[in-house]
């Protein structure tokens, strides 16, 4: 494959706080260089950036992607397009399919289908439980052998005390974490919306936002007394958060993420009954979303994931409280993070680092930095060009977008995933 | 007569202009129909189906005999609740209604947002006959005409609502209706049967009963779900009947000429004894009735002025 040279391009690497004007010369599927004063070898397929951005290509912490079980959602194909289109190069995929990534053969066959996309490297959580049902401990150790990267029962909390701490402990072994969706099972049941004055007027069913911080405190009292490394999934309180900053603070192994709903979105996102703005855990009031987008700034929340939970029409049209949970995501994690960016709330960096070097770090991966000899996954991206989100027009077969109709600043131009363009150009 | 929009889903947003006229034409059909008469040509040739996803007897009845006091074509459909998907039954029925060229729809659904959701998809003017937990704008209606054909007016008066506030539409569109005319509401009722943040909604919350009924004008009853027992919410009907259930001893905390209203079918017993139930001078449960059927009509008719289609 010929040298790819991508000249007048703002680097962005979060990583080594880089943020200046540059070229970045890929060899062999790896950044052979970058930095300001490069000039491209002979031969090479010169790219001109025209002063966009140069970013590592996104890793996602946890999007489930319809394989295997729910084809008619999305399939590992059209997931990868979205991906491409979004600037993702590496997705985690979270086990709660049909049947669930409980076996080392499923986990190959996971990482086999990413491969086949040649454009996403997919990299499967495994079930914490057999079936993700929270009974029997999954067999971690073959799990792990196979490629799992941690364990997690996806959208279902695991609610034993007991299995969590056996989960926890056994874990530590394999050096793997346990990602728990932090919400106490027996006040969510049949919840619909964040208990509280919206709520109650449209008469839905309630969670009260304390099943988040009830369960984030469980879970940090059993990592204190195991050791092991517990990861909070889509945060979405003020309350929980200020429990992981606590837990952080002591030194325990206690990491988590959110997803741009909880930052861009309140509760009242639901009114009138829209349905696609129907999440698991619900969005919640704005105060709580303000916490979110301040525990992004000061570092507790380790990264941010897209959530991505494909549904079609069939599970959103339908009453608010019997219709499906869960939003597409892929296509905006960029456009909605760096919404954050142009209102001022984060640095540049910071909200990259989110979406590349911190999962990076928490899953000991060489990719998510601009670095000599690192894995050459990129995303050339311009950050002030609009554009709008539009269910039924975005790449990829999931439409179920919470941000339907909004408009964002931040548009894709060009994705590589080891050194390939599998988007723009 | 003002009344801003194609369909009536809940009393949340109607402002007191809209309720007063709507009202102060409800009063006309109840007249009208105390004198015997009818109106048949207002409705003729306009369809109007009771669409009831949940079963309803007086409801049904009552929303029939207005349109046919008007001249509607009624057609009565009652589907069957117990179809796996309900949801896919709630839009193939909106598609077949379309085709039927439907006027007027009146919905019940145990979904909270369903006639709203159906709003989106048939060209009916839709009318929300109880959904979920969310609102029953017709019953507020109804009990403010009842409430103002007794007391002259709304604004100023003790409401309380007493029961299971949580879990039912008639509180939630009553406390919207009596908080926007200028009544002052309480809801009375033990913590577990309160809605989150139900003060938020302008009322006040009660959970001692003769407290919340000191000095009250109007005392309404709700129904008290049986299934919120076995839920664990109330531990028994007797116990919620002895703090909760309106007596006369209860009563007499409120003022003497004070009415007691309830939405029906009453659980005798449970949340109201017959001896107040039945009372001749201070229950207008009757009454109630009553007015649901000229309400109705002054709905109908309402929206039935802003449908497109002339017939």
């Amino acid at each position: 494959m010929a040298d790819t040279f991508i000249t007048h391009a703002r680097l962005l690497d979060p990583a080594s706080g880089l943020d200046a004007p540059g070229a970045l010369l890929i060899r062999d599927g790896l950044i052979a260089d970058c930095g300001a004063g490069l000039t491209g070898p002979e031969g090479a397929t010169v790219v001109d950036a025209g002063g966009a951005c140069l970013a590592p290509g996104l890793i996602d912490l946890r999007a489930n992607l319809g394989e295997p079980g729910a084809e008619h959602r999305e399939t590992i194909a059209s997931a990868a397009q979205a991906a491409a289109a979004g600037g993702i190069t590496t997705i985690c995929v979270l086990p709660d399919t049909d049947p669930a990534l409980d076996d080392p053969a499923l986990i190959s066959f996971i990482t086999r289908r990413g491969e086949a996309t040649g454009s996403v490297a997919l990299l499967p959580y495994g079930s914490a439980t057999s079936g993700c049902a929270g009974k029997e401990l999954a067999e971690f150790g073959l799990l792990r052998a196979a490629g799992a990267i941690a364990f997690t029962d996806g959208v279902r909390a695991i609610a034993s005390a007991r299995t969590m701490r056996l989960a926890l402990s056994y874990a530590r072994a394999f050096g793997a974490f346990i990602v728990q969706h932090p919400e106490e099972p027996s006040l969510a049941s049949g919840g619909a919306a964040t208990e509280g004055e919206l709520a109650t007027r449209l008469g839905l069913p309630g969670i009260t936002p304390a099943a988040e911080a009830m369960m984030v405190a469980r879970d940090i009292a059993l990592a204190r007394i195991t050791g092991g490394h517990v990861h909070f999934a889509h945060v979405s309180t003020a309350a929980a958060l200020d429990l992981i900053r606590a837990a952080k603070a002591e030194g325990l192994a206690v990491t988590c993420d959110t997803a741009p709903p909880y930052f861009d979105l309140n509760e009242t996102a639901i009114g009138d009954y829209r349905s696609y703005a129907k999440l698991s855990p619900p969005l919640r009031t704005e105060a709580d979303r303000q916490a979110v987008v301040a525990a992004l700034a000061d570092g507790t929340i380790d990264a941010i994931a897209s959530d991505h939970q494909p549904r079609d029409a069939d599970d959103k049209r339908l009453p608010f409280a019997q219709a499906e949970a869960g939003g597409a995501g892929l296509a905006t994690l960029l456009g909605v993070t760096l919404a954050r960016v142009h209102a001022g709330d984060l640095p540049v960096l910071t909200a990259l680092g989110l979406l590349t070097v911190r999962p990076a770090t928490l899953l000991d991966l060489p990719q998510g930095r601009l670095a000599k000899g690192a894995p050459a996954d990129l995303v050339l991206f311009h950050p002030d060009r609009g554009w709008k989100v539009e269910a039924g027009k975005l790449p990829g077969k999931a439409q179920n977008s919470p941000f339907d109709g909004r408009a964002l600043e931040g548009r894709v131009l060009g994705t590589w995933k080891a050194g390939r363009r599998v988007f723009g150009g | 007569m003002t009344y801003p929009r194609k369909h009536l889903l809940a009393i949340e947003g109607l402002e007191p202009p809209h309720i007063a006229d709507l009202l102060d034409l409800a009063e006309s059909y109840a007249l009208l129909n105390r004198s015997g008469k009818t109106q048949r040509d207002l409705l003729k040739g306009r369809t109007l189906i009771n669409l009831f996803f949940e079963d309803s007897t007086r409801t049904r009845t009552s929303f029939e005999l207005a349109g046919k006091r008007l001249g509607a074509d009624v057609i009565n459909m009652s589907v069957s609740t117990s179809s796996v998907n309900k949801g896919e039954t709630l839009l193939d029925t909106a598609s077949t209604l379309n085709a039927m060229h439907c006027d007027l729809l009146v919905v019940r659904h145990g979904q909270s947002g369903a006639p709203s959701l159906l709003s989106q998809k048939v060209d009916a003017a839709v009318i929300n006959a109880g959904d979920g937990t969310h609102e029953h704008p017709t019953q507020a209606l109804l009990d403010a005409l009842t409430i103002r054909r007794h007391k002259g007016r709304l604004e100023g008066l003790i409401v309380a609502i007493c029961g299971d506030i949580a879990h039912s539409r008639v509180a939630r569109s009553n406390m919207h209706l009596l908080t926007t005319m200028g009544s002052r509401v309480r809801v009375v009722g033990p913590p577990t049967l309160i809605p989150a943040e139900a003060a938020r909604l302008g009322v006040e919350v009660f959970h001692d009963m003769k407290a919340g009924l000191a000095g009250a004008d109007v005392v309404m009853m709700l129904r008290l779900q049986r299934e919120r027992m076995s839920g664990g919410m109330v531990p028994s009907a007797r116990e919620f009947f002895r703090f909760y259930g309106l007596d006369a001893e209860k009563l007499a905390y409120a003022k003497p000429d004070s009415i007691v209203m309830h939405p029906g079918p009453m659980n005798r017993g449970v949340e109201i004894d017959s001896a107040v139930a039945d009372h001749p001078t201070r229950s207008v449960i009757g009454e109630q009735v009553e007015m649901g059927v000229a309400c109705r009509m002054a709905v109908l008719d309402v929206l039935a002025r802003g449908l497109r289609r002339n017939v």
